[in-house]
């Protein structure tokens, strides 16, 4: 895991050694750029890079390639997020090109939740190809500077490739073999699903690092503090795939009144201390979800910062 | 076979409201296997529509119909005498009927009484479940013969997704998550090695996605 294969910040940070850290920044509902810019600058100095989601929730917001743009322009690395659910791989190859050029350097592919959750549940799916495909496309567009159909790229675009992981869906015994096929495809990196179920993590990681994935491939671990007993609640039951166990809730529950938030983000820098020392993590991805005022915070009390310089 | 669902008496009332005589005709096939445009469905539909309107106060002259396919020209020709008698003719055959029946009677108009939905079968009584979506170049002896085509949310050829929880798909606690189902079966059968290779991605064209299909047998077309 030695050669830089873009020109991306993150990519040189991992590759150096460091434990990353990375943030995520959703785009606005609409062409608000003031509201974007001021999210991105609660950011800036404090990651590596900030994940740029895209349509989140099926809930359409600005393209996450010119929000990405935007990041860029404002002195912060995007990860530039892709679903397989908006589009066809045309779509999905001219965008990468378009992000590629406009300075994204970092991508994550991703199925995308269905539309059904989202404010257009009425919509056409394309999913014409899932997220292991849009993998390896990333990758032969960059290794091969080729388009998925054998012609050659003028200009290929050189990204660094990230994927998800919810390590926490079913069935959990094939989740580590889903990830060794999402770095066989081609992801160089991994960034994890909120964890909350930190036992069922450490399995995980045991069996990735048993396999020797985490020789090929940087595993950064999620984390989303809890921002009250009701989120964590909600988390819990109306969201397929996540794992919160009740232990957790309760600690939260017990914090006396008007502290259950900094109850969440004491949890949250005791996981971001475990990761730092378990084996095959390399770095954290915080999702504070429109807490992006307090990830410098969280960032300086799990010290974090300074961030290796860009 | 083809499954539907009756359109509601309402949006069947509000399709007609303007004849005073039509016509019903069903179809043996598909339609009526999964009860929904058979003899009896006829039937039922012909007199909640007369009662239905007797109570607006605008009484409706209704023939019924069966027809032993609606999707052969060879028994379409068979209305010839009668299409024209009615204001409009209703079907109660799968899609094809009414774009058949347009197609041989061209002045006289067709309304569908069924939304066609999917290909599939029975799974109890009284429930019918997708499972084929009519790709046009199947796959399913890569997935133990479980679809993923139809049956995932997603389409996905590599799955399951990240929010597959409990056997369920994320769309869902309605939706069993078929690509839950193909990892257990091929574990339980020692084959869990056919899902560690990156399917590659699918070629649509012989899909919907390709445009309108047809299907030629030369050695019937001579
Ligand atoms: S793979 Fe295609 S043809 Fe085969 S069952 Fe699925 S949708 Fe139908
Ligand atoms: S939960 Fe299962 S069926 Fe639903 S979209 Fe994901 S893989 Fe497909």
């Amino acid at each position: 895991m030695s050669e830089n294969k873009s020109g991306s910040n993150l990519e040189r940070v991992l590759r150096a050694g460091h434990f990353a850290f990375t943030g995520e920044c959703g785009p606005p509902k609409g062409a608000n750029v003031g509201h974007l810019k001021e999210k991105i600058a609660f950011l800036k100095g404090n990651v590596d890079a900030v994940n740029i989601t895209d349509n989140q929730t099926a809930v359409v917001r600005m393209s996450s390639w010119a929000a990405s743009a935007i990041a860029v322009q404002e002195g912060v690395e995007p990860n530039f997020q892709m679903v397989c659910r908006d589009r066809n791989r045309l779509a999905m190859m001219s965008d990468i090109l378009g992000a590629y050029s406009l300075g994204a350097r970092n991508m994550l592919c991703l199925s995308g939740d269905h539309q059904r959750f989202g404010n257009h549940p009425e919509a056409k799916n394309v999913y014409d190809i899932d997220s292991l495909q849009l993998i390896a496309l990333a990758k032969k567009m960059r290794d091969e500077e080729q388009f998925m159909n054998g012609e050659a790229i003028d200009v290929a675009p050189r990204l660094f490739i990230g994927a998800a992981c919810n390590p926490f869906a079913d069935p959990f015994e094939f989740r580590v073999y889903r990830l060794a096929k999402k770095i066989s495809a081609g992801a160089d990196f991994i960034q994890t699903q909120c964890i909350y179920n930190m036992e069922k993590f450490r399995l995980f990681m045991k069996m990735a690092v048993d396999m020797g994935l985490t020789e090929k491939c940087f595993i950064l671990a999620g984390v989303t503090p809890l921002k009250s007993v009701g989120m964590a609640q909600y988390m819990a039951r109306q969201v397929p795939g996540m794992d919160v166990p009740p232990g957790l809730i309760d600690r939260l529950k017990g914090a006396s009144k008007g502290k259950a938030a900094e109850e969440g983000i004491k949890i949250a820098i005791e996981q971001i201390e475990e990761f730092k020392e378990m084996k095959g993590v390399s770095g954290v991805h915080l999702m504070a979800i429109e807490w992006e005022h307090r990830v410098a915070e969280i960032a300086e009390r799990a010290q974090m910062l300074p961030r290796p310089p860009i | 076979m083809i499954i539907g669902d009756r359109k509601s008496l309402t949006e069947i009332l509000d399709m007609i409201k303007d004849c005073r005589s039509i016509l019903i005709t069903g179809c043996k096939g598909c339609v009526t296997v999964c009860n929904v445009g058979g003899l009896k469905e006829v039937q039922v539909l012909a007199s909640s529509l007369k009662i239905a309107r007797k109570k607006e106060g605008k009484s409706i002259a209704i023939e019924e119909n069966l027809l032993e396919r609606q999707c052969d020209p060879e028994y379409i020709a068979e209305l010839a005498d009668v299409v024209h008698r009615y204001d409009a003719v209703l079907s109660m055959a799968c899609g094809v009927g009414p774009q058949f029946l347009a197609e041989a009677y061209p002045t006289q108009k067709f309304f569908p009484a069924i939304n066609t939905k999917f290909f599939g079968g029975a799974t109890g009584h009284g429930v019918w479940e997708e499972r084929c979506a009519g790709c046009g170049s199947c796959v399913i002896h890569n997935y133990d013969g479980l679809c993923p085509v139809s049956r995932c949310s997603k389409s996905l050829m590599n799955g399951p997704c990240g929010g597959s929880a409990n056997g369920l798909c994320e769309i869902s606690k309605d939706v069993v998550c078929i690509w839950d189902r193909i990892v257990k079966k091929k574990m339980e059968q020692g084959r869990l090695a056919d899902l560690l290779t990156v399917m590659p991605a699918k070629d649509w064209s012989t899909s919907r996605d390709g445009g309108p299909r047809k299907s030629i047998r030369e050695e019937l077309t001579q």
